[in-house]
C-alpha cells in the first residue's frame, strides 16, 4: 500500500481509538479531579457497559439499531447506579482517603470482574452494530460504523464540556473541585456531588464501551487495556483537566494508530509508556494540569 | 504486648466433656460422609481418575467449554460400556485459565493433591509447553489435544502424548499441495504471535516451496489483540492467497475487519478454522467469506458421506447438523478440534488395557504401552478417521479436511491422505529414561 492511503488508514484507526479513549479517560479524570480518588476499578465499569450492552441487545431483539440505542441509554444508567452504590457503600465510609480508596477500588475491580465471569461467563460475545455500512475508498474499505463512533464521541465530549462550563451542576462540580471545604461552607452538599461525579465517571466509561462493543465484542477481561490507556492519558493530560484529557487522548490514540501501523503495536505501547515517564519527570502536573496548591 | 485474656496460655483452656463429645461426633460424621468411603476392594473397583486441565477462563474459554462437553460424552460412553479394565472413569476438572503458569500448577495439583492417574486435556500450545515440565517432574502421563508441533518436536518429555489430533507441521505438509494448486502461488501468512503461530510461521514456507509456491509476507498478531485493521496494510498488493490462522476471544472481529478491508475484491482466502472456531460463519459482516476455504480437523457441518461412527459421535456430544449445540443454534462448537478429546480418551483406554494398568505405580507401564501403539482404525472410537501413531515422537497422524464456504455452510471439498502428512522424526522420546 502506498504511503498516503496507509497514513489515512492509520489516522482513521487512531481517531477511533482516541474517541473511545477520550470518553473513558474523561471519566477517570473527573473522578480524580473532583474527588481526588484514583479509581482503579474504572476499566471494570467500561467492561460492565459492554456486557450490559450485550445483555440488552439480546433481550430486545428485532432490528440491531433498536437494541443498540436502548443499550446506549440503559447500560450507562445501570452502570451509574452500580457506581453510586459502590461510592455510598465503600468510598464514603473511607472518607475518600486517597490511599484507602486505591486499595478499595482494586478490591472493586476484582469483585466486578469475577461477578461478570460468574454471571456472564468467559466467552467473548458479539453485539451487532446498529448499521453495517462499508465505505469504499479507492485503496481499501472502511467500516462506516467506526466513523460514526468518532462523531458520537465528539458529540458526547462537547455535551460534557457544556454541562461542566455552562450549567449550575457544572458550576457546583467545579467549585467542589477547586476547594471542597469552601464549597461546603457555601452550602454545597459535597457528599452528593461526590456520589454524582463517581456515577458520571463510570457512565462515561460505560458509554464508551457501548460504542466500541459492536466492533470488539464483550468479554470479562476487556477492562484492562482501557484502564491502562486511560491512566496514561490522564497523567499526560494532567489529572482533572478536561482539555488536557481530550488532547492527550487524541495524541495517544493517533500515535498508537500510526506507530502500530508503520512499525509495531508493541512499539506504540512502549512509546506511550515512555511519554508518561517523561511527563512525570519534566512536568509532573501534566501538560495541561495546574501545579497543586 | 501482654496476653491479657490468656489467649495463648494453653494451661488456661480446658477441654470440657461436652466439647470433646462434639469433636468425636464430628469426626465420626466425617468418616461416614460420602467422599470418605473407603473402597473395600481398594484399587480393583476404585474409579480411574483423569485430571482434566481445562481452559475454563481466559482466552481459550470457548474451546474449554466444548472440550468439557466432548470429554463428558466420551467418558459416559466408556463407562456405559464397562469402563477401563472394569473400572469406572472419573474426570476431575481444574481450570488453567489458559495460562502457562497456572497450567503447570494444575498439573502439580493433579499429581499431588487429587492423585489422578493421568492428566488430560488442554489445547493452547503455550499452556502445554508450560505444563509439560511439571508432568515430567511428577512422572505423570500427560495426554494433550493441542494440535501444535511441540509434542512431535521431541522438545518436551517422555510423559507428554498427543494421540488424538494431528500436529500443525503434518497438517500443513499435507495441505500445501492443494493450496499451491488451487488457491495461488504468492501467499501472505497471518498468524498469532505465540508458539502455535510459530509452527505455522516455520513450517508453511518450506512446505509451499516444495510445491513451487512461496510465502511473500508473514504477519504476527498478539493473541490478545482486539483490533486488527492496523495490521492489514502489511499485506503486499501482489498477494494471491491470504493464509490466516487466529485464536483468542476476538477472532470474529479479526475476520469481520478483514471483510471490511477487502470486501468482495479480495485475494483468495485459506484459513484455519481456528480463525472462526465457536463462531457462526453466518454472522453479519462475514458474507465476504463465501467461496473461501478452511482447514477443518473434523467437519463442523454434517456431510452427506458421514460415517455411522461420525453420526453417533455427533449425537453423543450433542451437536446438530450445523455443528451447534442441540437446542441452541447460536452456541457453535469447536468441532474441528474437540473430536481429539473423544479419540484421546479411547487411546488412553486402549493403552491402559494393554498395560494392565492398576494404579499410579503403573504409570511407566502406561507410557510404554502408549508408545507401542501404531494405528487406530476408523470407527466409533475414532470417528474423525483412521490414524497412525508414531511412538517415538508421541504423535498421531490423520487425514485433514479442506472445506469451502458455500451457501452459509462449510462443505468438505478435499481430504488429504495420512501419507501426505508424514515427516521424518526429529528425535526419539523412547530413549529418555522413565
Amino acid at each position: 500500500m502506498h504511503f498516503g492511503p496507509h497514513l489515512l488508514l492509520a489516522a482513521l484507526e487512531g481517531l477511533v481509538t482516541s474517541a473511545v479513549l477520550a470518553l473513558t479517560a474523561l471519566g477517570l479524570s473527573l473522578v480524580f479531579g473532583v474527588m481526588r480518588v484514583v479509581n482503579v476499578a474504572h476499566g471494570e465499569f467500561f467492561m460492565l457497559g459492554a456486557v450490559l450492552a450485550w445483555a440488552i441487545t439480546t433481550a430486545i431483539g428485532g432490528h440491531p439499531a433498536l437494541g443498540f440505542l436502548a443499550a446506549l441509554v440503559i447500560a450507562p444508567l445501570i452502570v451509574g447506579a452500580i457506581a453510586l452504590i459502590a461510592e455510598r457503600l465503600v468510598l464514603r465510609r473511607l472518607n475518600y482517603n486517597p490511599e484507602a480508596t486505591i486499595v478499595a477500588t482494586i478490591g472493586m475491580l476484582y469483585i466486578i470482574q469475577q461477578l461478570a465471569l460468574t454471571f456472564y461467563g468467559p466467552e467473548a460475545r458479539p453485539v451487532e452494530p446498529p448499521f453495517n455500512y462499508r465505505i469504499l475508498l479507492p485503496w481499501f474499505g472502511y467500516s462506516g460504523y467506526k466513523l460514526s463512533i468518532i462523531a458520537a464521541s465528539a458529540l458526547l465530549l462537547t455535551a460534557t464540556w457544556l454541562v461542566l462550563t455552562r450549567t449550575r451542576i457544572g458550576l457546583i462540580m467545579r467549585a467542589t473541585q477547586y476547594d471542597s471545604e469552601t464549597a461546603q461552607a457555601f452550602g454545597i452538599a459535597v457528599g452528593r456531588v461526590y456520589g454524582g461525579v463517581f456515577a458520571l465517571g463510570a457512565m462515561l466509561a460505560a458509554i464508551a464501551a457501548v460504542l466500541i462493543v459492536p466492533i470488539s465484542q464483550a468479554h470479562y477481561l476487556m477492562g484492562q487495556d482501557p484502564l491502562l490507556l486511560s491512566f496514561i492519558v490522564v497523567i499526560i493530560g494532567g489529572l482533572g483537566s478536561l482539555r488536557g484529557t481530550v488532547v492527550a487522548a487524541v495524541l495517544i490514540g493517533l500515535s498508537d494508530g500510526i506507530i502500530s501501523m508503520f512499525f509495531s503495536p508493541t512499539l506504540a505501547k512502549i512509546i506511550a509508556t515512555l511519554l508518561v515517564a517523561m511527563v512525570l519527570v519534566f512536568r509532573p502536573q501534566g501538560l495541561f494540569g495546574t501545579a497543586s496548591r | 504486648m501482654t496476653d491479657k485474656n490468656g489467649f495463648f496460655d494453653l494451661s488456661k483452656t480446658t477441654l470440657s466433656r461436652r466439647t470433646a463429645l462434639k469433636g468425636l461426633a464430628a469426626g465420626a460424621g466425617l468418616a461416614v460422609a460420602p467422599g470418605f468411603v473407603r473402597y473395600s476392594q481398594a484399587q480393583s473397583s476404585a474409579p480411574i481418575k483423569i485430571g482434566f486441565q481445562s481452559h475454563r477462563t481466559g482466552i481459550g474459554a470457548a474451546y474449554g467449554r466444548w472440550y468439557e462437553k466432548t470429554t463428558a460424552a466420551a467418558v459416559k460412553a466408556i463407562n456405559a460400556a464397562g469402563g477401563i479394565n472394569g473400572r469406572q472413569v472419573e474426570v476431575i476438572i481444574e481450570d488453567d485459565g489458559t495460562d502457562p503458569g497456572r497450567g503447570a500448577e494444575v498439573v502439580g495439583k493433579f499429581a499431588t493433591q487429587h492423585k489422578t492417574d493421568i492428566v488430560f486435556g488442554t489445547l493452547f500450545s503455550h499452556v502445554v509447553i508450560g505444563s509439560a515440565p511439571a508432568a515430567g517432574e511428577a512422572k505423570i502421563p500427560y495426554f494433550v489435544v493441542s494440535e501444535g508441533h511441540h509434542v512431535a518436536s521431541t522438545k518436551l518429555n517422555r510423559y507428554v502424548f498427543q494421540p488424538g489430533i494431528t500436529d500443525v507441521k503434518s497438517q500443513i505438509q499435507s495441505m500445501a499441495p492443494w493450496i499451491a494448486a488451487n488457491a495461488g502461488k504468492k501467499v501472505t501468512q497471518i498468524f498469532p504471535d505465540f508458539a502455535f503461530g510459530y509452527d505455522h510461521r516455520d513450517y508453511l514456507p518450506p512446505a509451499l516451496k516444495a510445491q513451487g509456491a512461496e510465502v511473500i509476507a508473514q504477519i504476527a498478531i498478539p493473541p490478545t489483540e482486539s483490533s486488527f485493521t492496523k495490521y492489514f496494510p502489511q499485506i503486499p498488493a501482489e498477494t494471491e492467497v491470504i493464509y490466516h490462522v487466529m485464536v483468542g476471544p476476538a477472532v470474529l472481529t479479526f475476520v469481520k475487519e478483514l471483510g471490511e478491508f477487502y470486501g468482495s475484491n479480495r485475494p483468495q482466502l485459506f484459513g484455519f478454522i481456528d480463525s472462526l472456531e465457536a463462531v457462526d460463519i453466518n454472522s453479519p459482516g462475514l458474507e465476504f467469506l463465501d467461496g473461501s476455504h478452511f482447514w477443518e480437523g473434523s467437519p463442523r457441518y454434517a456431510q452427506p458421506d458421514d460415517s455411522a461412527a461420525q453420526k453417533a459421535y455427533r449425537a453423543a456430544v450433542g451437536i446438530d447438523d450445523n455443528g451447534a449445540a442441540v437446542g441452541d443454534p447460536k452456541d457453535v462448537s469447536t468441532a474441528a478440534h474437540m473430536f481429539g478429546c473423544w479419540e484421546t480418551l479411547y487411546v488412553v483406554k486402549k493403552a491402559m488395557e494393554d498395560a494392565g494398568y492398576k494404579g499410579p505405580e503403573d504409570r511407566a507401564k502406561l507410557v510404554e504401552a502408549t508408545e507401542a501403539l501404531t494405528a487406530f482404525a476408523e470407527g466409533p472410537e475414532h470417528p474423525q478417521g483412521p490414524k497412525t501413531f508414531n511412538g517415538k515422537i508421541h504423535q498421531c497422524f490423520g487425514i485433514q479436511n479442506i472445506s469451502k464456504v458455500e451457501g452459509g455452510k462449510l462443505k468438505v471439498v478435499h481430504k488429504t491422505k495420512i501419507e501426505d502428512g508424514l515427516y521424518e522424526a526429529e528425535g526419539d522420546y523412547t530413549k529418555q529414561a522413565l
